[in-house]
């Protein structure tokens, strides 16, 4: 019997001592936790220092895509209208991001490192038509030594069809 | 004073009562909400509403945060849909709410709010009430507590659901099994202050309060309030896993706000009703002097029984049905017919004589 009571009284004891304890809640939209350096969110299309873009319109994240995510439509590049510096770049990127699982592998089969996860998870959408994010919307700025793309450029720079992997410059 | 004077004063304040227990309502849905999710390491509602102040680094700090969130969730409940299903009894289905608040109020009409307040309460009653010197207060309230039922059982009947007449069902058998052993208890300090009049009973607690004398009747009645007020760990009738949500399963929008409504004003009204038998009503330091602070005495004797029915529906798990039933006929019942019975042979012997040997002794 008094042992039943004690018994109660100790859970008492725990709630009220839970209640003088700070809450462990994080005020979600005005705080955001960090998240870990390799935490896998929405993609960014990188650029160079001088502005070009990274992505040469390969596809090979498209076809490493196992959720069939990604669709690339490739254009040429000229030296008065210089996107990337490979031979071609990416005239369309669009990533579907109702289907993308955030799994990597077009960070792993992109050639120029031109895609990559970042820590953006918050990713929410209405309908579904504004879940595809399109170039616009996944390329990085400009740096600030670097000119937007198309750029203009002497004939003879950019020769290689894939380009070297750090600043072609 | 006469007869039509003291109505219409009835009348005053009956109204201004009932409308700050109506607000008191709502903040004891806000208390409740913000002390739970303390006691489960949570904030609460913290978002409708706050008080900025200046703090440091040019943040700003805020003072009460969602102290709106009442107003916020009335007017959401009267904003939504509020449908009837196809085949309730329609004329039950609307009464029922009503049935489940009106007892819920009238129960604090009885209540002792404060001494006598000079100017505030006619001069042939000693007590500010909304009905002062009702000679059969404690009658009242167990009828009207009783009377409170039928909107449970009339809700669940007529929704015409399983789970909501289950939810009635449950709620009838355990508040007539509770209810004997609360009866029972609440004569102890009847017998004591030898009346039925709350004011008389707590003018009977002027030199100590009958928690002290009879801490026994005190937690029965407490335990039997929890159950009579149907919340946890006695809440089987919306034992969300088994019955959804019990009788106001079919309910929406402030039908179903009434329900809670309801629930509430009865945590308040048992609340001020235990202050009141056990806890010395308004009785505190002072009181003779200055009658006012009868009302804060109270109130802080209120917020006191809230805060512990809070702590115990985080604290502890649902009863079973078995055990409710068990608990409450084989263990509650015998103890205080038991206790009574004490109570009353002792009070017979002391009118007898029989103690004053003793207290001679100690020197009363």
């Amino acid at each position: 019997m008094f042992g039943m009571i004690a018994e109660l009284a100790k859970g008492m004891g725990i709630t009220l001592k839970h209640f003088f304890q700070p809450p462990v809640t994080t005020q979600y939209p005005e705080v955001k936790r960090p998240v870990r350096n390799r935490f896998k969110g929405r993609h960014e299309l990188k650029r160079y220092d001088n502005g070009l873009e990274r992505c040469i319109g390969c596809s090979l994240c498209a076809a490493a895509c196992p959720a069939d995510a990604i669709f690339v439509e490739a254009a040429e590049n000229t030296d008065d209208e210089r996107y990337s510096p490979g031979e071609r770049f990416a005239r369309v990127y669009e990533i579907n991001m109702l289907r993308c699982i955030f799994c990597g592998y077009c960070e792993d089969a992109c050639p120029t490192q031109a895609i990559v996860l970042e820590h953006n998870y918050e990713l929410s959408f209405y309908d579904r038509q504004s879940a595809i994010y399109t170039k616009d919307m996944l390329i990085v700025d400009v740096p600030v030594n670097g000119r937007p793309t198309p750029q203009v450029v002497e004939p003879g720079v950019f020769t290689k069809a894939i380009p070297m992997m750090e600043n072609p410059e | 004073m006469t007869f039509g004077q003291i109505a219409l004063w009835g009348l005053v304040v009956g109204f201004v009562m009932s409308m700050v227990i109506i607000t008191g309502f709502a903040y004891t849905t806000l208390l409740e909400r913000k002390v739970l999710a303390r006691m489960q390491a949570r904030v609460g509602p913290n978002r409708a509403g706050y008080i900025p102040l200046p703090g440091r680094g040019g943040q700003e700090k805020k003072l009460l945060a969602g102290f709106l969130q009442p107003a916020a969730d009335a007017v959401k409940l009267f904003f939504k849909e509020d449908p009837t299903p196809g085949k309730a009894d329609k004329v039950v289905y609307n009464i029922a709410p009503m049935l489940a608040v009106i007892p819920a109020i009238l129960i604090l009409a009885v209540i002792p709010w404060a001494g006598k307040i000079p100017g505030l309460v006619p001069e042939q009653y000693s007590y500010f009430a909304i009905v002062p010197g009702l000679n059969v207060a404690v009658l009242f309230v167990l009828a009207v507590t009783s009377i409170s039922v039928y909107g449970v059982v009339l809700a669940g009947w007529a929704s015409n659901s399983k789970y909501a007449v289950l939810g009635g069902i449950r709620a009838s058998a355990q508040m007539i099994s509770y209810e004997l052993a609360m009866s029972l208890s609440v004569l102890v300090p009847v017998m004591i202050a030898n009346s039925m009049d709350l004011g008389v009973i707590v003018e009977a607690q002027r030199g100590g309060w009958i928690v002290f004398l009879q801490p026994v009747a005190a937690v029965i009645f407490c335990i039997a309030a929890l159950a009579e007020l149907q919340r946890a760990p006695f809440d089987l009738l919306e034992a969300e896993q088994e019955l959804s949500a019990g009788f106001n399963v079919e309910y929406a929008g402030m039908r179903f706000g009434m329900f809670f409504m309801a629930e509430y004003m009865k945590m308040v009204s048992l609340s001020a009703i235990a202050a009141t038998l056990f806890f010395g009503g308004y009785r505190g330091p002072f009181v003779d002097q200055v009658p006012v602070l009868g009302f804060v005495y109270l109130f802080v004797k209120i917020f006191i029984g809230l805060f512990l029915m809070i702590w115990i529906r985080a604290t502890f798990p649902r009863l079973r049905y078995d055990q409710l039933m068990l608990f409450g006929w084989k263990r509650l019942l015998p103890i205080s017919v038991i206790n009574f019975m004490i109570v009353a042979v002792f009070i017979v012997l002391a009118q007898e004589g029989v103690f004053a040997p003793i207290t001679r002794l100690f020197g009363f």
